[in-house]
């Protein structure tokens, strides 16, 4: 490889060929302003901050985009690069509603960042916001165009990572705006709401629809008993909202949180996810028993669930039947917990906890009523439950660690790693190689299917019988998969599939900055929780068998198949586009 | 603003003293320009066949030793683009000519689209012979829907005729050209965007590296040269490069298409040697300005060139005493304003072509555009302050540097140099001073 020798700021440094001048600075401690960049995208260099200047050249040109050539003499901080990148910050304020103390993004806002660098105190520019909508079509994402600064994150996290191409630009010039084809809504696109384009937004064009509202009511409602139960990767991740190292796991704390919010009970998600593997291991049994149809595909993530009904809804019987573990806890609020303490499940208000903005979608889905009450009142994503620990003035990192409420809150280290991609597959193979083979499994860690990698494969043989498993993780890979099912390429026998990338940890309502490098500690953190659990096999949680001794029978029994199954349908577009069609010529008529 | 072509109201050369040469506007209304018989009886493919006799070196050591500027505007020497583009390696590469002519006021490569399409071919096939490219690809503006259907019906002649194809001349050269309409695009006059908008998608510039000549069209190695270079390549094989550079000066070699419009008596497009001045170009070959009125200024290269006062015509025409008057050649319009234009009504018209050619893509360009709209909006309404003297010039500058293409760097040229020679034409239409006048 070749190196050159350059010049940044009057400082040398020998960097090899094909390093950028912006990964050049930082090697030297330098960081130049940035704003359409980010660390796990393609280079853009639309916003124009990042522009430096070549000694000696009259010339400026943009930090991230450019590669540095021998001898390059570079400034980036002349008096010429610090008018430009003012000027440009300017022109874009000019642009940009500012009202940062309303913004959801008000101090956690990289356009606001630059503003306090560069101290802007007055203009001669005249403002121009544009007049746009506000898009608040959908129970999960809010979108205000007018706040955007056309960086295109969100354009390359929903065509080239979650490969869902809902975002895309339209018009030129000053009109040119980010938007879905026809400037629909995202109610009326096939959106998967996953949130992966708020989650890369730099300021607050894109952003997860508030609840906490509806729960501080219902808190403050003395008739309603309000339960909360956390997802497994809300426990490594919300930290990160109070500027504690990514990955630290404050289970404890947030359960404290809870309780000082005010919730009455405070249960966790784990349980379910156990019940969860119960019953789809249960069902990939039965599929591979009865000739069903394989391969099965895991059905916890909604975002997934929104984008097979959408795009493959020809291959929906791949899909296990089981609602997600988010859906099973509620519908056990509102029956069996609901009887087992005596009060009207009217009254029960179930809250969760949810590193996921599609999650809001999946509980306002039609199918998630049991015993006629809507199973999850509402769904709250990590940030908005980080808001509301702020709220509530809690000193989060000081806080004691408390235990989660019973019989929800007994769980095992197979629930928790659901947090991570991979996790469902490794937990569900824990169990049906255990009840499958009655011998207990020896090394209980699948490590072939864990981490960042796209899609992983893992061979694991029961009963003399080889069983091919992949895990995908990104709609992007999933699609592969899906394609290779179409094409009749597919061998394997059961297959997980998450919408964000990296799993639940990587959720579109997770801490803003969720880069790769987070991620990977978040999926640390994971693991390390399900090493120090006592029980790490779901089928061996004694909470989970009481239920079904209690409750529900067996698995895949009668009650199960009542209130934690359910169906899918295949979302059109173009159904609902007739329906808009209708409803406009019906108005027009009038 | 849409683009308006002045129809020339007479033919090329008549009542131009002489000044003008007929090299590459030779067979202009003096043949049948879909006809290859007619174009081979003017000479045409003379210079594909001598440069099929050289080696593809030595073709590009012609165009190098004639001097040859690229002439869509940016002037990169020829010769050098094809030495380049001939050393990346790859099994295919491609030529594209550039038809996508959107310089308000430029309309010199429709003339050689509509009189002479087969020169422009000729061209290409020469390029690629040079670069070792087998696909060509023609870029006309939407607007020329006409002379693409016209570029079709040559390219299969030049096919049948066994000048383009997979055995071109019997020397075993392939070479195929497509055309391809644009969609209404001026920025998609910049190479890569060019390229974006051949690939389908919307456009818009690409970052730049890696190249064009590295990865361009569909990520082949990409020549792109203007519809005027191409028709200057096989004259240049005709006749020789030593004799094609004795037209012009030492430094701007040859000769140029011109568009002359605005308040002229005789617009059109003319061929002239680099060297003259303006002034000869305005009175000796535009008979001058028409109703008799007088000359107030000219901007220079299309909306993106700098405005000139009349004052300053005795400029010769060639790229050096451009760039060391601050002008540039550019596409090679040339339109004239009369006595009563006034500045900032012009600026105004500048300026709404830009606000609305803007691809959007980058701040300083989109947000730019906007803040000069509507400054010479106040300057036209006569609200316009002192202050806003202050913001032209700063944010001229924040798009000058900071731009992501050609498009947003040169936009405000034009309002900076009418500024600069026609102050008082603003002053007057800052409100207070107005009040006083």
């Amino acid at each position: 490889m070749k190196y050159y020798q350059i010049t940044i700021d009057h400082k040398q440094i020998t960097v090899p060929e094909g390093t950028t001048i912006l990964e050049a600075a930082k090697l030297v401690n330098i960081k130049i302003p940035t704003l359409c960049y980010h660390p796990d995208q393609s280079i853009k260099a639309n916003c124009r901050i990042c522009l430096v200047e070549i000694s000696g050249k009259d010339d400026l040109v943009a930090a991230c985009s450019t590669p540095v050539w021998e001898g390059a003499n570079i400034l980036t901080n002349s008096r010429l690069v610090r008018d430009m990148q003012k000027g440009v910050l300017e022109l874009i304020l000019a642009n940009h509603p500012q009202d940062c103390l309303r913004c959801i993004r008000n101090g956690n806002c990289e356009l606001q960042n630059l503003c306090e660098i560069f101290h802007i105190a007055k203009s001669n520019l005249e403002d121009e916001v544009d007049a746009l909508p506000v898009d608040d079509s959908s129970p999960s994402l809010a979108r205000d165009h007018r706040k955007c600064i056309k960086c295109n994150r969100c354009i390359e996290m929903c065509q080239d990572v979650q490969g869902v191409s809902i975002l895309s630009h339209a018009h030129r010039s000053i009109k040119y705006n980010i938007t879905p084809a026809f400037e629909r809504n995202l109610m009326d696109t096939l959106c998967v709401f996953c949130g992966q384009c708020s989650s890369v937004c730099p300021v607050g064009a894109i952003y997860e629809k508030d609840d906490t509202d509806k729960v501080w009511e219902a808190i403050d409602d003395p008739k309603k008993h309000v339960i909360v139960q956390i997802a497994p990767a809300v426990r490594v991740s919300i930290g990160d909202a109070f500027g504690m190292a990514p990955g630290t796991k404050v289970t404890g704390k947030v359960v404290a949180a809870l309780r000082r919010i005010g919730f009455d009970k405070v249960f966790d998600t784990d349980f379910t996810a156990d019940l969860t593997i119960m019953e789809e291991g249960s069902e990939l049994l039965h599929r591979m028993k009865d000739h069903g149809i394989l391969p099965m595909i895991t059905s916890c993530s909604p975002g997934w669930i929104n984008y097979i009904e959408g795009h493959y809804p020809h291959l929906l019987r791949h899909l296990s039947s089981c609602k997600s573990p988010q859906q099973m806890f509620g519908a056990l609020s509102k029956t069996y917990y609901a009887e087992k303490i005596g009060l009207d499940p009217a009254n029960i208000f179930t809250v969760s906890i949810m590193p996921c903005t599609a999650k809001k979608y999946e509980a306002s889905r039609e199918e998630m009523i049991s015993n006629g009450y809507r199973e999850v009142d509402a769904v709250l994503t990590t940030r908005e439950l980080a808001r509301m620990i702020k709220t509530s003035s809690i000193d989060f990192i000081g806080i004691e660690e408390e235990e989660f409420d019973l019989p929800f809150g007994i769980s095992t280290g197979a629930g928790v790693i659901f947090g991570a991609t991979g996790g469902v597959m490794e937990a569900a193979l824990r169990s049906v190689y255990e009840l499958a083979t009655g011998t207990a499994l020896n090394n209980i860690e699948f490590t072939d299917v864990r981490g960042l990698e796209g899609i992983k494969e893992a061979t694991v043989v029961i009963n003399d019988q080889p069983i091919k498993v992949a895990v995908a993780h990104g709609l992007s890979n999933a699609r592969k998969i899906l394609d290779y099912i179409d094409n009749g390429q597919c061998d394997y026998t059961f297959i997980e599939i998450m919408c964000c990338p990296g799993g639940c940890i990587g959720g579109g309502g997770q801490p803003i900055g969720s880069t790769l490098a987070v991620k990977e500690q978040r999926i640390q953190g994971i693991y390390a929780i399900d090493q120090d659990m006592p029980i790490r096999k779901a089928h061996k949680n004694p909470a989970v068998l009481k239920l079904y001794e209690e409750y529900l029978g067996t698995p895949l029994g009668h009650l199960s198949h009542k209130l934690l199954h359910t169906t899918y349908r295949a979302r059109s577009e173009d159904l609902h586009l007739l329906s808009l069609w209708q409803k406009e010529t019906a108005s027009s008529k009038e | 603003m849409k683009k308006k072509y002045v129809k020339s109201l007479i033919g090329i050369g008549v009542n131009a003293m002489n000044k003008t040469v007929s090299l590459i506007s030779k067979n202009f209304k003096n043949l049948d320009p879909k006809s290859l018989q007619e174009y081979l009886h003017a000479g045409g493919y003379l210079g594909l066949e001598k440069a099929l006799a050289s080696t593809p070196a030595q073709v590009i050591q012609e165009v190098k030793k004639s001097g040859l500027q690229g002439r869509g505007g940016a002037a990169y020497p020829t010769g050098r683009k094809w030495e380049q583009a001939a050393a990346v390696e790859g099994p295919r590469k491609i030529v594209i000519c550039n038809a996508d002519e959107g310089e308000p006021g430029t309309f010199k490569d429709r003339y050689l689209l509509q009189y002479d399409p087969f020169k422009i071919i000729e061209g290409m096939t020469i390029a690629a012979y040079a670069v070792g490219a087998t696909e060509g690809y023609i870029y006309i503006r939407e607007e020329y829907k006409k002379l693409q259907d016209q570029m079709k019906i040559v390219i299969a002649s030049a096919l049948e005729g066994g000048f383009l194809g997979d055995n071109i001349l019997g020397t075993g050269l392939c070479f195929h050209i497509k055309v391809v309409s644009g969609a209404g695009a001026y920025v998609c006059g910049e190479n890569s965007t060019l390229i974006e908008s051949i690939e389908g998608k919307s456009g818009r510039p690409r970052i730049k590296p890696p190249y064009i000549k590295e990865k361009g069209l569909f990520g082949l190695p990409t020549l792109v040269n203007n519809v005027e270079t191409f028709s200057v390549i096989p004259v240049i094989f005709e006749i020789g490069a030593e004799e094609y550079s004795k037209y012009g000066t030492e430094f701007s070699k040859g000769t140029k298409l011109i568009s002359l419009c605005g308040n002229i008596q005789y617009p059109g497009t003319y061929e002239i040697p680099f060297g003259l001045t303006l002034r000869e170009i305005i009175y000796d070959i535009g008979g001058g300005i028409r109703d008799g009125k007088k000359l107030k200024f000219l901007q220079l290269g299309g909306a993106s060139g700098a405005i000139l006062p009349a004052s300053k015509i005795d400029i010769p025409y060639t790229y050096e005493d451009f760039e060391g008057n601050g002008l540039t050649i550019g596409s090679g319009a040339i339109l004239i304003a009369d006595e009563t234009n006034k500045v900032v009504d012009y600026m105004k018209s500048v300026q709404d072509f830009f606000l609305h050619e803007s691809c959007g893509k980058c701040t300083p360009c989109r947000e730019g555009n906007r803040q000069l709209s509507k400054i010479i909006n106040r300057f036209v309404s006569g609200t316009a302050s002192i202050e806003d003297f202050q913001t032209v010039e700063r944010f001229a500058r924040v798009m000058k540097y900071c731009s992501f293409c050609g498009l947003g760097q040169t936009a405000p040229s034009a309002l900076l140099s009418a500024i600069q020679h026609f102050p008082d034409e603003f002053y007057q239409q800052i409100h207070k001073v107005r009040k006083i006048m």
